[in-house]
């Protein structure tokens, strides 16, 4: 199991990093010897296996659909790193 | 003063009804023990002095007022301090993650767990050290440094929530949240000699905890008995219509006056939990304990849990695959700081690439690839399913005992540096505590001895769902038995 430069390249586009040649030559390697050591997985039969999303279901009933206060607008904004008008500041994102 | 740092909850309760002394002042013991050990442990990120003695003095006048109508009802956790890691969220404290990418974000809510444990009247000091999104065995990967073990301090706490135990074990705090999402409670209770539990999945709300793998994040807690982190336990768990996935049954209270009757217990001890490579006097005190266990009249039995070498793989695909997820949010649009550029896209590549740490990004980069389209069914889709057989693995045994006794780690606290550069090895290190985690059962550990070079030795009781109560009763009678949990570094 190994991994090439152009697999790492596309995993890291689809995570949305930025890598710097050393880091994708390191993940490269590493992701590989740990996905090598998962293979393990593949001597289990599984084929009528169901799978487990969740090892405790809370079985609840949806909540009535009611409208309730939010946190205030201000504390919201308050940790943006740029606000402009009450609102998160962005660059352009349509031309 | 600062012997008040000695007391046990209970004491500490018992004094602040009769007045031995105030709440203040057993805070402010709290506080420069703190200021005097902290520099050297790294344990806590923020300390809240301030508050923590405003917060002081409005339990003493609660308890004034008490002692003139003793009838009247005190919260059960009135004055008394605890630290919260920090990846818990606390109203107007600065909730860090232990990452660059949520530097100077301060919350603008409670978490669930927080809240209600200020409703008992607890108090907070301050948060703690823990690995980035709590993703490791060692608090090493923490952006601001790592946590030292208080019993050596050449030696990592355990992770992720080791600032928090190593706050309860070097006695900066009497009690301390954690989080558990592959063993981040159990295994730094053990490097570092405290009791915590990993409670059921679902018993515990997640609001106001940062996520990181949804299926399997539970919040726990840290303190030197059993008996007090029980007593955390019950505040803080049951039902809460802000986080879906918790459970809507009682949760019972632990009844610790009446001994439970060990000769009504079986515990099964799995062999498959003591490896040919773990560290000897490891498995020589679990041994041990184990046999005390029978001294006090439960019966003993070897079990078997087959799938457990594939909770490695199967973890390790499935948190990293949910952390991936979880973690899109982090792109420096509505907190944390932002390194600025051209497009919005280039705000995203640029802030997380630069702020993430870099075992964060070997988790978002596994999970991303364990999703992707090609590889979904080989890696993701089958450990989910392999998941199922572990899970099996645990109801099948509970047919046949009560309880699982069972190391928490192959070694004691291994030295800072040791794995930093082989995240295959580190991982080994979660290979007893991924199974609950997987299977959602609980888990409580506490401490049965110590190895030559005199660090501390945990083991951890698992139980059927929701049967902390039983966990909590079967290790309160080992520690009146014994006083491993009463040694300090």
């Amino acid at each position: 199991m190994s991994l090439t430069r152009e697999q790492v390249d596309h995993i890291a586009r689809l995570a949305r990093l930025n890598l710097s040649d050393e880091e994708r030559e390191r993940y490269r390697e590493q992701l590989s010897a740990i996905l090598e050591h998962f293979q393990r997985l593949q001597e289990l039969d599984t084929e009528n296996v169901p799978p487990t999303f969740r090892a405790v279901e809370s079985h609840r009933q949806p909540r009535p659909d009611e409208v309730q206060d939010s946190l205030p607008r201000a504390e919201l904004l308050s940790n943006a790193p740029e606000v402009e008008q009450n609102q998160f500041r962005v660059p352009p994102i349509l031309d | 003063m600062s012997d008040l740092t000695s007391l046990s909850l209970h004491r500490a309760l018992q004094g602040y009804r009769k007045g031995d002394f105030s709440c203040r002042e057993l805070i402010q013991a709290y506080l420069e023990r703190i200021q005097n050990l902290d520099f050297d442990l790294n344990a806590y990120l923020y300390t809240d002095s301030e508050g923590a003695l405003k917060a002081a003095e409005i339990a003493d006048q609660r308890f004034a007022a008490w002692r003139k109508f003793p009838d009247s009802e005190l919260p059960p956790l009135l004055g008394i301090p605890i630290a919260v890691k920090d990846i818990l969220c606390v109203k107007g404290m600065p909730c860090t993650c232990g990452s660059r990418i949520l530097e100077g974000f301060v919350p603008p809510y409670n978490a669930t767990a927080v809240e209600r444990l200020l409703a008992a009247g607890a108090i907070l000091l301050g948060k703690t050290n823990t690995d980035e999104f709590a993703m490791g065995s060692s608090t090493e990967n923490s952006a601001y440094g790592v946590t030292r073990n208080p019993w050596n301090r050449e030696r990592v706490p355990g992770g992720s929530s080791g600032g928090s135990a190593a706050a309860v074990a070097a006695r900066l705090a009497p009690l301390a949240l954690g989080t558990d999402t592959g063993g981040s409670v159990r295994q730094p209770a053990s490097f570092c000699g405290v009791s915590g539990i990993k409670p059921t999945y679902g018993r515990v709300s997640r609001y106001g905890l940062v996520a990181y793998g949804s299926s399997l994040d539970v919040v726990g807690a840290f303190g030197r008995e059993v008996q007090e982190v029980a007593m955390v336990f019950e505040l803080m768990a049951g039902l809460d219509r802000r986080d879906a996935t918790t459970v809507d049954l009682p949760v019972p209270h632990v009844n610790f006056d009446q001994p439970i009757d060990l000769r009504t217990i079986r515990v099964g001890v799995p062999k498959e939990y003591f490896l040919p490579g773990m560290q000897p006097d490891v498995e020589q005190a679990i041994r041990q304990a184990i046999v005390k266990l029978q001294e006090l009249g439960a019966q003993i039995e070897e079990i078997s849990l087959p799938h457990t070498e594939y909770a490695l793989p199967v973890y390790y695909l499935i948190a990293p695959a949910e952390a991936s997820a979880n973690l899109a949010r982090y792109d420096g649009i509505r907190y944390g700081p932002r390194l600025s550029a051209e497009t919005m896209w280039d705000i995203f590549y640029r802030t997380r690439g630069e702020k993430f740490g870099a075992e964060v990004k070997r988790r978002i980069m596994l999970g991303t690839y364990a999703l992707s389209a090609g590889y979904y069914d080989a890696y993701y889709g089958k450990a989910q399913k392999v998941r199922t057989l572990i899970k099996q693995d645990f109801e099948r045994a509970f047919q046949t005992v009560d309880v699982i006794a069972a190391p928490i780690a192959p070694t004691t606290a291994f030295p800072i540096g040791e794995h930093t550069d082989d995240p295959l090895a580190m991982y080994l290190e979660d290979v007893f505590t991924l199974p609950a985690n997987l299977a959602g059962v609980p888990g409580l550990a506490f401490p049965v001895g110590f190895d030559q070079q005199g660090l501390p030795i945990g083991m951890q009781l698992m139980g059927n769902y929701f049967q902390e109560e039983l966990l909590f009763r079967i290790a309160h009678t080992y520690q009146l038995a014994t006083d491993w949990h009463l040694r300090t570094p």
